[in-house]
């Protein structure tokens, strides 16, 4: 099969990650969107890997996958705090900061 | 990094000397975390504050030192970071911005115990656990809309809470992230150097302990959104890695100079990691976390944050622009007005509506991104040293300014509120004398370091034919002095209300910081030859 499907299922994951994160509420399932964006550029960077023939794209993925898990960690603290004060964690009731 | 058979021993071999400041900082923020982990309560605060400004001043002397003896400009680390002369004078503008943070976010005279106490209610629990205590700071109920005034800054007879001792690793884990973001001469370094200047950051927005809900919102929107631009940039550098075949920026303009190859993954490249570092240095449309962040943030971080990521981010910008996409910067630089022209143009308008001083710096930084896009966008030497010179300018007024900020106090925490400032020169000769000039620097008048930063950057805009763009600048300017000067009139000009806010008698760390950042608004405005010629040393070294 062409690595050209890869990218296309990469770009694909992406704007599938990009409109969640738009039209979803809840602070974890936004959080979910942005992880399913760096894995697809974890797909995009292994084929260019592939397509390029060097190992640089593989390299990059596993710096990504750490970066993920590292702010894995501050953002599901963030959103522990500001739910165990509020009681939710709906992005549309963290309203009080406006205009 | 590069296919293994380039990788030669000479590449890996690490020039400690010129990695002196980064290493510091990174064996510094260590030591901080485990001091954390090893002294008792009550002790770290001191020690801490003790370690961080040794580490930072160390650091700051590790990069005068290189400066000054005019050791060659190296890349190292196989090619991940490049120390040249606009690197060193970003280091040093870091961690010049980073001395007077430090004693903004450690000083306790102001809010009794410092700004970053521990959530009350977490206190009286543990008090209760303890049971030393019968009653002391335990009445708050749950925190209302608004945020609590917690019992905790009663003398009640119990131990002084202590302040969270973790602001300093993170602020020199955050500083290490961005020296090594304005030097990452590859776009994976780059990245992780992004993460590593942000994450503390997000979590430094949300410790505040007046205005609990405000800060704690002002994190989450700063991590979504933050996290949601990296996602961009990080999607960019896999599109440029399958353009170039590599992610070190010299070898994507060796890839743009050479034969043809797809147009798409190159802009489509660039546009999204564009996204993620203007989204850092809040440049227009990319702002709508700007606003939010400054204001719900401890004033302190704001600090911080506004002066130290604007450098950084604008470092990391100038290099990726005139490094990797040098060459095609006739095909692009049209976009980017338009980006420039929305950040002046949005910051200016949307800044003379605000009411609140912190909201209405956050509008002004995204105005003064715009003035600083246009230094970026002009790909030369003079570019390139008026935007450095206007970093180091714009980062001192503005640890002034929130310095002051955090001065005038209502009855539950900062002012805010412009109308708080209404006679503020009849209870404050001084405070308001110093917030009246650095307000006047931000708008660009002689004799302060805003007028020299803007010539700078305008003149340079004007010799590479963006005569437009910079009209566009000066309208700007012209418009933005008038919310700058409102102030300055409800200052001066009208009577204070009978409870109004009251100015708080600043501590030693706070006076130092603020006399710093208005001395050095007022040294660079009259005396600016010196830091104009440091800050023209050299290029970037690809």
């Amino acid at each position: 099969m062409s690595p050209t499907n890869y990218l296309l299922l990469s770009a694909l994951l992406f704007a599938i990650g990009t409109v969640g994160v738009l039209v979803r509420r809840n602070a974890i399932v936004v959080f979910m969107c942005v992880e399913l964006m760096l894995n697809a550029t974890n797909l995009s960077l292994v084929t260019f890997s592939r397509i390029n023939g060097n190992l640089d794209g593989q390299v990059m993925a596993l710096f990504v996958i750490v970066v993920a898990a590292a702010e894995v960690v501050v953002g599901l603290s963030i959103i522990m705090a500001i739910f165990r004060t509020r009681r939710t964690a709906s992005v549309d009731d963290a309203n009080l900061l406006k205009y | 990094m590069g296919v293994p058979s380039q990788i030669t021993a000479a590449a890996l071999g690490v020039d400690y000397a010129a990695l002196a400041p980064l290493l510091i900082l990174f064996v510094g923020a260590i030591v901080s975390v485990l001091i954390e982990t090893v002294l008792p309560h009550h002790r770290r605060r001191p020690v801490q504050l003790a370690v961080t400004l040794a580490v930072v001043v160390l650091a700051l002397a590790a990069v005068i030192v290189r400066a000054t003896t005019g050791a060659a400009d190296v890349v190292v680390l196989a090619g991940a970071i490049s120390v040249d002369a606009p690197s060193l004078f970003l280091w040093g503008t870091l961690l010049a911005l980073a001395i007077p943070s430090v004693l903004l976010l450690a000083d306790r005279s102001i809010e009794p115990g410092g700004v970053f106490l521990p959530d009350p209610e977490a206190l009286a629990a543990a008090r209760d656990r303890v049971g030393a205590l019968a009653g002391g700071g335990s009445d708050t109920g749950r925190p209302g809309a608004g945020g609590s005034r917690g019992g905790t800054g009663s003398g009640d007879g119990g131990p002084a809470p202590e302040m969270h001792t973790e602001v300093f690793p993170f602020v020199l884990f955050a500083l290490l992230g961005m020296l090594a973001f304005c030097a990452a001469n590859d776009l994976i370094t780059m990245f992780v150097a992004l993460e590593v200047l942000s994450l503390p950051l997000y979590l430094l927005c949300g410790l505040a302990r007046r205005r609990r809900l405000l800060s704690q919102e002002s994190a989450v929107k700063y991590f979504l959104l933050g996290a949601f631009a990296s996602a961009f940039f990080i999607y960019g550098v896999a599109l440029l890695y399958g353009y170039a075949g590599s992610v070190r920026l010299s070898d994507i303009a060796a890839a743009a100079a050479g034969p043809l190859r797809s147009d798409t993954l190159l802009f489509g490249g660039l546009a999204l990691i564009v996204v993620g570092l203007m989204f850092k240095a809040s440049v227009g449309p990319f702002h709508t976390w700007t606003p939010d962040v400054y204001q719900g943030a401890p004033t302190a971080v704001t600090a911080f944050m506004a002066a130290c990521t604007k450098v950084a981010a604008f470092g990391a910008i100038l290099r990726v622009f005139t490094v990797a996409f040098g060459t095609t910067a006739l095909e692009w630089r049209g976009v980017l007005w338009a980006v420039a022209i929305a950040s002046m143009v949005i910051g200016t308008v949307l800044g003379i509506t605000q009411t609140d001083l912190k909201r209405m710096v956050a509008y002004s930084s995204v105005a003064h991104a715009g003035f600083l896009l246009i230094g970026c966008l002009a790909i030369t030497p003079a570019g390139l040293s008026g935007t450095l010179f206007y970093l180091l300018a714009y980062g001192f007024t503005t640890i002034a300014i929130l310095g002051l900020v955090s001065l005038v106090r209502g009855g539950d925490g900062e002012a805010g509120h412009l109308s708080g400032y209404a006679g503020l020169a009849q209870r404050s000769p001084v405070v308001a004398a110093s917030l009246s000039f650095c307000l006047l620097a931000l708008a660009g008048v002689p004799l302060t370091s805003g007028f020299t930063a803007k010539f700078a950057v305008f003149s340079a805009g004007l010799a590479d034919g963006m005569a437009p763009l910079v009209i566009v600048g000066l309208v700007c300017s012209a418009i933005a002095a008038f919310f700058y000067l409102r102030v300055i009139v409800l200052m001066y000009f009208s009577d204070p209300a009978p409870d109004g806010p009251t100015v708080s008698l600043p501590g030693p760390m706070t006076t130092v910081a603020i006399t710093l950042g208005v001395a050095v608004t007022l040294l660079l405005g009259v005396l600016p030859t010196a830091a104009l010629e440091w800050a023209g040393a050299g290029t970037f070294l690809g």
